[in-house]
């Protein structure tokens, strides 16, 4: 008695390896399914935006009924909240960060479009530029964050275009150099061209996020005059 | 970026899923063996065992466990039964009087001393060449005798055996889960015994051949759990602990969850103190699987749960403070947005996957430790209720009896 098989001790640690291998690679297909499935959205929306240029271009200034842009709204936020709970749990992979730039650059493309859309057309809306980082830890910018998804559940009229400010896009820092914006001063945001730094709260955004609204209401009165 | 919180997190995982993939191989290694008895057998001969009942205020119990022991289907002059009054300040011995007048009965009094003094007393008086306590709390059924003498004539260096500790009458979730635990306790019991590698032999009528008490002494107390001890005493002597699966006793379960939580603080204190005691047998080869497998088993096991209950404090923090963020920043507010179920969000790292295995593996041996305990292969909802109870509470008395040992605290019997 009191024999010990190590055999047994070996063969039992070998299964256990080959469950642990079964794991990662179920995990890693569900990840990468989970990709595909970012990357076919993203093809989608960047369609669809290249779509609705196209259709502006086309139809000039004749008619503003068959702009559609609206749609994207949804889609974009839905992208981006994937996109972050893939960092999250997906881990930050190169697959990752490359989707997040091209979502950036998606952003950037939505919000030409819209303000030349809101422009022409006079369609209701206000649009506000957020910059925060993901490089250190930034308790405004999660509450800046909070703020903000707020606001635009209240407000369907208010696009809201999320931008990482350590991300490697020279788009972005067009950005970020055409509204002089500082890594110590985030979060940053732009609303109507004119530049907050720091958190704000969500009375005072909702404030400055009405007026825009209300200078668009004016500006047609003033432009019949 | 790997995270040493995530690395020990998967090493645990990996001892939990290599000590249950263990059980299972050594089931499917001696699955021919497991046969359970459903009909009377015959024994060559039928050695004589003294049964000590050590009682401490057990009036409501202690009635059905001299019943059950005088309704063993084994020959009535061979079993020599010992009522211990252990100081009871209860009707306990008055219960033990009415049974006096029975050949095969005497009944001692004596000053509360603990269990372990009352198991000693029935020692002293014993002319038996076998020897055996059973709780007051415990029902023995009628084969229960005979089936683990069997297993001492079938193979003379066994120098005790377990029987199959069971529940019989669940009444509350509680007890329902309890119920669960000690399906999977047969199962893990009897896969210890393969392994020769049992580390408690429990009060409820483990039987031992008197010579382990002549060679390596009475019991002792044992930090409150002498009936671990005593099996921690013999494995470092290297004596042979078998179970047999299908002889079954049925306890008395603690039916609150205070009780619940005073018995297993007890057992948990018991089995650090114990290996604490015994730590010159762990990682002994010549002291076999006992040493190898069960004892590390027990102290990752306990790592793990306080461990895993850390990581549960922290994500419930971060979750309660990111809410507690939410409600700051914005205030309290109904959001709009209809929650639509979305696959994406479902979370499928790898530990996801591992987890689901234990748990499957987890209700595996209770369904085999039933399989084993009632005879019938089946699947109950109420084994569910195993995980919330003890995953709760259970990190509470594992971390009681380690802050207990550090201070050097004794919990109390009840």
């Amino acid at each position: 008695m009191n024999t010990i098989d190590w055999k047994k001790y070996l063969i039992v640690f070998l299964i256990t390896t080959g469950l642990f291998l079964i794991a990662s690679y179920l995990s890693n297909y569900f990840g990468n399914q989970k990709i595909d499935q970012l990357k076919s959205i993203q093809d989608k929306i960047a369609i669809n935006i290249l779509s609705s240029e196209t259709q502006f271009a086309l139809l000039s200034e004749s008619s503003c009924k068959n702009v559609s842009g609206s749609v994207l709204s949804a889609e974009l936020d839905e992208l981006g909240s994937k996109l972050e709970w893939g960092q999250k749990n997906l881990g930050a992979t190169d697959e990752v960060s490359y989707l997040k730039k091209y979502y950036s650059l998606l952003q950037i493309k939505d919000y030409l479009l819209m303000k030349k859309i809101s422009e022409r057309c006079k369609v209701k809306s206000a649009f506000i530029l957020y910059f925060y980082t993901t490089a250190e830890n930034c308790s405004e910018c999660e509450k800046e964050s909070l703020v903000l998804s707020s606001l635009r559940d209240k407000y369907p009229e208010l696009r809201v275009y999320s931008f990482d400010y350590s991300i490697d896009l020279s788009a972005v820092k067009a950005l970020l150099q055409i509204y002089k914006i500082k890594d110590t001063e985030l979060p940053a945001l732009v609303l109507d061209d004119e530049l907050l730094t720091g958190f704000h709260s969500i009375e005072e955004l909702e404030f400055r996020v009405k007026e825009s609204f209300k200078l668009q209401e004016i500006k047609p009165e003033e432009i019949k005059k | 970026m790997v995270l040493i919180p995530d690395v020990i997190f998967y090493m645990l995982i990996f001892f939990t899923v290599y000590v249950q993939v263990f059980f299972f191989v050594t089931l499917l290694e001696n699955r021919k063996k497991i046969v359970v008895r459903s009909g009377k057998i015959e024994l060559d001969h039928y050695p004589a065992v003294t049964i000590v009942v050590p009682s401490f205020n057990e009036e409501k119990t202690v009635y059905k466990t001299i019943r059950s022991l005088l309704n063993l289907d084994y020959p009535k002059d061979k079993v020599k039964i010992f009522l211990v009054d252990d100081g009871s300040t209860d009707g306990t011995w008055n219960i033990m009087k009415h049974f006096e007048k029975y050949p095969n009965i005497k009944i001692f009094h004596k000053e509360n001393g603990g269990k372990y003094t009352a198991l000693n007393l029935g020692l002293e008086h014993m002319e038996t060449d076998f020897f055996g306590g059973l709780d007051a709390d415990s029902i023995a059924h009628p084969e229960s005798l005979i089936r683990i003498m069997s297993c001492f004539e079938k193979d003379p260096s066994i120098m005790a055996v377990a029987p199959s500790v069971t529940v019989d009458n669940p009444r509350n979730f509680i007890q329902n889960a309890q119920r669960a635990e000690y399906h999977m306790g047969v199962y893990l019991k009897k896969m210890l015994g393969f392994l020769g590698a049992i580390n408690v032999t429990p009060g409820p009528l483990t039987i031992f051949r008197k010579r382990v008490f002549d060679n390596l002494g009475p019991y002792r107390h044992g930090h409150n759990t002498e009936d671990m001890e005593i099996a921690y005493r013999m494995q470092k002597n290297r004596y042979k602990i078998e179970h047999c699966h299908d002889a079954y006793v049925y306890t008395n379960i603690p039916k609150t969850i205070e009780k619940l939580y005073k018995q297993r603080l007890r057992w948990i204190y018991g089995f650090i103190n114990n290996t604490i005691d015994y730590r010159s047998i762990l990682f002994r080869k010549k002291y076999g699987n006992f040493s190898i497998f069960t004892l590390p088993m027990g102290i990752i096991s306990i790592f793990s749960v306080s461990y895993l209950f850390g990581r549960i404090i922290y994500n419930l923090g971060d979750f309660l403070y990111s809410k507690i963020l939410v409600l700051n920043t914005i205030g309290f507010h109904f959001t709009t947005k209809i929650f639509h179920f979305d696959t994406f969000f479902l979370n499928a790292q790898a530990f996801i996957f591992l987890v689901i295995l234990i748990y499957f593996l987890i209700i595996f041996s209770m369904i085999f430790g039933r399989k084993m305990a009632e005879g019938k292969w089946s699947f109950s909802f109420n084994m569910l209720y195993f995980f919330p109870v003890f995953s709760i509470i259970a990190p509470f008395w594992l971390l009681k009896a380690v802050y207990n040992t550090l201070l050097r605290k004794k919990p109390t019997w009840r």
